[in-house]
């Protein structure tokens, strides 16, 4: 009995490297100011590519229009803001909010099929919903974008280009409470059942799980992370353009996740860092090359998986020394 | 009396042209030993499908317990109290068998939407988890993913996962299918101690198997059941054996 609870319990209490990771991440925020721009940018990817986690990851439902609940949420708390509500809590809440409910109308799409109808139907809806943006520019500012101010963060902080600390630590802070959020419900019976559902939609269905509702489900709230991200982005760069329903950036989401790894929640964390980091440092070497090497990098990743790369050390390290001395010792 | 645990009324499947059930009907009572035989290509794992709720009947009806279930989704009735195994496993490669069968316990018992309590943080689910452990001889593999057990135990797994969901019918396809001589006993004797009360019908080609354990056999043959009745009678009837020896004098 204790050894069957332990295991059931195995995943679900913080480990000391988690607590490490995000209290490492805060430290950089302070450590490093004038970097504070691109660490908020590597957050909200962060938490874009966890939203995408929720539905690819957890669940296994494919998605390349991912970016439309992302250009939502930003579309929505820009135009709340322009509309003179300006308070960016508020306007977090109202981009998730109407995120979601996109979501959960358009979830019912992703019930047939397989994965190339999902893909299609995903980019689809990313399409209609760039376009409509485009054409309704009476609301969105149409090509030209919107730009408009946000109020201080708990009426304090200013969160724009003069507190590009504050939008670092907001964004950490939204991340980090909603990734608890994801992480306690990967670990419920509801997260179980998700699991069961990318594993063998079949035998869940067999076993009494309505795999519909869990899928609209999650569903709704990967589109509400996701809306969640755009908002912030919007929020702390006080811009929002077209491109942001863009194909390439559903498609950069899904390369974030995989280069990071999917379905344990900090892959799509560790891959958006990785992607910034590199397109950062590569394109500041040779501008318009760095896809190259993001390129080389997901064929390798992809090809020869990740846990032979990840287990190619430990192979090198027992070819050098193939006895553990710790053990030998014991 | 009390009305039959499950019950077929005029159940007809098309496919194209092809009649792959035509005009099935039958009752299973509560806690009912029933088998399901018949040749290759006779229809048995369509009529499963059309009962669970896989496929729906081009005519005709499904009961279960006096209510009509025929346009209810799988999971809608499997919450009704009907449940299955599949002749090729379906299990969840990733997960362990203590995971899989949490997650059956907690759908039944209506936690499984329970988003924010950690799993196996309820006393009384890990409990029978560890009930059907036991029971199945699942013990020491219970921490292991589903794939890397061996498939006997597979196959074991197959039929807790399909009892943790308490079931008042349960079909069991082939739950013998590929299963080496060694593991065979395991089955059987899992199958001999299936709690009474559960209605079972069993499809399956291996007829001692089917002999051992039924009291009622129904036969079915090109989506038709042919004739139904007690093991002595269905061994003696002359034109179930013309199907089977036809059928080996085919193959």
């Amino acid at each position: 009995m204790g050894r069957l609870t332990a295991h059931l319990h195995r995943r679900a209490p913080w480990r000391r490297l988690e607590v490490l990771f995000w209290l490492a991440i805060l430290a950089m925020i302070f450590a490093l100011p004038s970097r504070a721009g691109i660490i908020n940018e590597a957050l909200i990817a962060g938490l874009f590519a966890l939203s995408l986690d929720l539905i690819l990851g957890l669940t296994g439902i494919v998605s390349l229009g991912h970016a439309a609940f992302f250009g939502l949420g930003a579309y929505a708390a820009a135009i709340l803001a322009s509309k003179g509500f300006a308070d960016p809590m508020l306007g977090l809440a109202f981009g998730a909010a109407v995120a979601a409910v996109v979501g959960l109308v358009t979830a019912p799409l992703l019930l047939r099929g397989g994965d190339l109808t999902r893909l299609m139907v995903t980019l689809g809806v990313s399409l209609m919903l760039g376009e409509l943006a485009n054409r309704n520019g009476w609301l969105t500012g149409g090509a030209d974008g919107l730009n408009f101010s946000m109020a201080p963060l708990l009426g304090l902080f200013p969160i724009g280009f003069t507190g590009q600390r504050n939008a670092a630590l907001y964004s950490f802070a939204v991340l980090f409470i909603l990734f608890a959020i994801a992480r306690r419900l990967a670990h419920s019976p509801f997260g179980l059942a998700l699991a069961a559902i990318r594993e063998n939609r079949l035998r869940a269905g067999a076993l009494g799980v309505d795999t519909s509702r869990r899928i609209i489900a999650i569903y709704t709230v990967a589109a509400a992370y996701a809306g969640a991200a755009g908002a912030l982005l919007a929020q702390t760069t006080q811009i929002v353009s077209l491109d942001l329903f863009d194909f390439h950036r559903s498609a950069d989401v899904m390369l974030m996740l995989i280069i990071g790894g999917a379905g344990y929640l900090y892959g799509g964390l560790i891959g958006a860092a990785a992607f910034i980091v590199l397109r950062d440092v590569i394109s500041a070497a040779t501008p318009e090359y760095w896809e190259f090497w993001i390129g080389l990098a997901l064929v390798i990743l992809v090809l020869a998986g990740r846990e032979r790369i990840a287990a190619a050390p430990r192979r090198l390290i027992a070819l050098v020394a193939p006895r553990d001395p710790r053990r030998g010792a014991a | 009396m009390s009305a039959p645990a499950l019950e077929a009324r005029g159940l007809m499947r098309h496919f194209g042209a092809l009649i792959a059930t035509d005009d099935v009907s039958f009752a299973i009572p509560p806690g009912a030993r029933q088998a399901l035989i018949g040749p290759n290509g006779a229809g048995k794992t369509t009529l499963i499908n059309l009962l669970t709720g896989v496929i729906t009947p081009t005519a005709g009806q499904v009961w279960l317990a006096g209510r009509d279930v025929t346009h209810l989704k799988p999971s809608a009735r499997v919450r009704m109290g009907l449940s299955r195994t599949f002749q090729i496993n379906q299990l969840f490669p990733d997960l362990t068998p203590a995971e899989s069968l949490g997650l059956a316990i907690s759908e039944r018992n209506g936690s499984g939407a329970d988003f924010w309590r950690a799993a196996g943080s309820r006393p009384a689910i890990v409990t029978e988890i560890a009930e059907l452990l036991a029971r199945f001889g699942l013990e020491a593999d219970m921490d292991q993913p589903t794939r890397k057990l061996a498939y006997g135990k597979q196959r074991l797994l197959e039929v807790a996962l399909a009892l943790a969901t308490r079931p008042r019918v349960l079909l069991l396809d082939e739950p013998a299918a590929g299963v080496p001589e060694e593991e065979r006993r395991d089955i059987l004797a899992a199958l001999a101690a299936l709690p009474s009360d559960v209605a079972i019908l069993l499809i399956e080609h291996d007829m001692d198997l089917v002999f051992n354990f039924a009291d009622r056999i129904s036969v079915l043959v090109a989506g038709r059941l042919l004739t139904e009745g007690a093991p002595e009678a269905i061994a003696a009837d002359e034109r179930v054996r013309a199907v089977y020896l036809g059928e080996d004098a085919h193959g």
